[in-house]
């Protein structure tokens, strides 16, 4: 079973700090990791691997300095990285980067199974995953928290949803993203790290993947970030008394006169 | 202080760094109070392949010698000397097979040590046989093609919970020391069995205990080096692993330095945080120097294992020493530093100074260390 991890290079924080002056993070000082969704990605990936034997690859996009993140993916066991490193994918949106991302995958050609966190804990979108399988034109299950069973063609995964979870059987090639509960992701083993330390890393620019221009980098990118602020704190607030029924007419009256 | 450590040395410093605090430092209370065997914890080590470090690449280890073994057991101890030891306990018990095992003894037993899929101990302690190591009373009598061993063994640490042994034992008791020879003896060979798995004041993780022989049939293939070899066999491998409990002490004494710390830095009385009294940060300066000074003696000594110089006893000896009356000096001095809370076993330093105190007594008591690196001493200068 070949398998395609996408990662991505996240602060380790999850307090980020905004500079309130430029509405851009604050990223000095702040350690860069592997998302940590896209840890149990991984972990599910090399579990597969040792099931069914096969190839796993991660690919992120990113700044040169991300080779790091891919190099701690195969100190975990990953057999191969791929950087999409180019500065026309700078100000990628989630639509441009799942574009950039599936057209390094139509690059790598065959696969069986795409594994993707089920969302960044910088951006939050959850949305990368998906955008990735809409462009590769393959089918998604999205918060999956269980490989049921795999076969050659076929794969029947447990779907996390908010009041239990959803059985859905997929043909493969296809695209999971994962919810932490899907596994306990293993710590990195010696060798993998010395191997890590001299791997080489495949990096693919524009050039590489030959994409459309339109469609990549921040001309690319329908999402413009026009401001980032913190919004107020609410305050006040107003708690009703007395008797169930007279607490609910006074809310029906309060609706009434005050909401709009 | 840097130590200048080559990138593999790095690389193990920071994976067992790792263990010891996502893995070690959550279950270190709970294995402190039952006692049981921390198998999940050796797994995790193993998967890594902190094993097999300095075991042989030709059977299946890593050949970055005892240097990383010290690191690893150095950082694991930073957050539980007892399960730290399990993993050192399990290099004590391999040395013997890696120094003086011949192809065959090598080929069949290192690679399942070096991938942690077993455990080893070494087993030389008798009751009347502590520090008198020749008052050893375990007997093994050659029948055909068995060595047929009786006797028994206590204090072995990973007794029990390893699989394979290597067993001190005399085979002619009328040449005194020099009638001892060294057998690798399996779990479940006939006639081997368990006794009393000791209660104990510290490491508590690990296991400790009896190992008892009744015409325990050991095939005589398994006789390490030749009869006769016993002696030399268990000094040859105590100035291997030495360091190794010189670090287990050296992380132990760090673990409750950081403890210490934190805690004077959030600890308020009078108005103000207790590490801005200068009786506390004297109590600091002395501590971290003492710690640091440990260190660079043991990193010392297990490089001139690493070089393959021929006689370390001294010097590991003296890291041994040194680094052990440290660890018990700086986990006491910690423990004052916490006040009456320290002494509760809410707050997690008291467990460290009562897994300090073993470290001055096992793998020969620091008086026989004294012995050793005086009588060096001495023969040295009389050349």
């Amino acid at each position: 079973m070949n398998i395609i991890v996408c990662i991505k290079q996240v602060p380790e924080t999850t307090e980020v700090r905004i500079n309130p002056e430029t509405n851009t993070l604050i990223r000095e000082g702040v350690k860069a990791i592997i998302n940590p969704f896209d840890m149990y990605a991984i972990e599910e990936a090399l579990r597969l691997k040792e099931k069914f034997g096969g190839k796993t690859t991660v690919i992120t996009m990113g700044p040169p300095q991300a080779e790091a993140a891919i190099r701690e993916a195969i100190s975990l066991g990953i057999d191969e990285g791929i950087l999409l490193c180019d500065r026309a994918f700078a100000g990628s949106d989630t639509w441009a980067t799942s574009y950039t991302l599936s057209g390094a995958i139509k690059k790598i050609g065959a696969f069986d199974l795409i594994l993707c966190g089920k969302q960044a804990s910088d951006g939050d979108t959850a949305q990368v995953g998906p955008g990735i399988s809409t462009h590769l034109d393959i089918p998604q299950v999205t918060y999956v928290k269980k490989i049921e069973e795999a076969k050659e063609k076929i794969m029947r995964v447990e779907r996390l949803m908010e009041e239990g979870y959803e059985i859905i059987e997929i043909p493969l090639p296809a695209l999971l993203t994962v919810v932490k509960e899907i596994n306990e992701p293993r710590l990195p083993s010696l060798r993998g790290m010395m191997r890590a330390k001299s791997a080489q890393i495949i990096t693919w620019g524009q050039k590489d993947l030959n994409l459309d221009p339109q469609q990549i980098g921040l001309c690319g990118s329908p999402t413009q970030v026009v401001k980032i602020f913190t919004p107020p704190q609410r305050t006040g607030g107003q708690i009703l008394t007395g008797e169930i029924t007279e607490i609910a007419d006074q809310l029906v009256d309060l609706l009434k006169s005050e909401a709009h | 202080m840097d130590y200048l450590f080559n990138d593999e040395q790095k690389m193990v410093k920071e994976l067992a760094h790792k263990i010891a605090e996502e893995k070690i430092r959550p279950v270190a209370a709970i294995y402190d109070q039952t006692q049981d065997y921390p198998w999940e914890i050796i797994k995790v080590i193993a998967d890594a392949g902190l094993f097999g470090l300095f075991i042989p690449e030709d059977y299946g280890g890593m050949s970055v010698g005892v240097l990383n073994l010290c690191i690893a057991t150095e950082e694991m101890s930073r957050a539980c000397g007892g399960i730290a030891v399990c993993y050192a306990a399990s290099a004590l018990g391999t040395f013997p097979i890696v120094l003086f095992g011949n192809e065959e003894q090598k080929k069949k037993y290192l690679p399942d040590l070096a991938s942690g899929k077993k455990v080893a101990a070494f087993a030389v302690t008798e009751p009347e046989a502590g520090s008198d190591a020749s008052a050893i009373k375990t007997t093994a009598k050659k029948e055909g093609e068995h060595y047929v061993l009786n006797g028994l063994k206590h204090f072995i640490t990973n007794g029990g919970d390893a699989e394979t042994y290597v067993v001190i034992a005399m085979t002619d008791k009328n040449k005194g020391a020099r009638g001892a020879s060294a057998f690798i003896v399996e779990k479940g060979m006939p006639g081997f069995t368990f006794g009393k798995k000791e209660d104990k004041f510290g490491i508590r993780a690990s296991s400790t205990s009896e190992l008892i022989f009744t015409d325990c049939k050991v095939p005589k293939e398994n006789l390490l080096s030749r009869e006769g070899m016993g002696f030399i066999v268990t000094m040859k491998t105590f100035d291997m692993s030495r360091p190794g409990v010189a670090a287990q002490a050296v992380g132990i004494a760090q673990g409750a330095l950081e403890l210490a710390v934190k805690y004077a830095k959030e600890r308020h009385q009078f108005g103000k945080a207790i590490s801005s009294f200068q009786g506390i940060q004297w109590m600091i300066a002395d501590m971290a120097t003492e710690v640091e000074a440990s260190r660079a003696l043991v990193y010392a000594a297990a490089r001139m294992v690493d070089a393959g110089i021929k006689d370390v006893g001294k010097e590991s000896a003296m890291a041994k020493m040194y680094a052990s009356d440290t660890a018990m000096k700086v986990t006491v001095d910690a423990l004052q530093i916490f006040g009456g809370y320290g002494y509760m076993k809410d707050y997690p330093i008291e467990k460290y100074v009562r897994d300090a105190k073993i470290t001055q007594i096992y793998e020969g008591t620091n008086q026989i260390q004294r012995n050793i690196i005086a009588l060096e001493i001495i023969k040295e200068l009389a050349k």
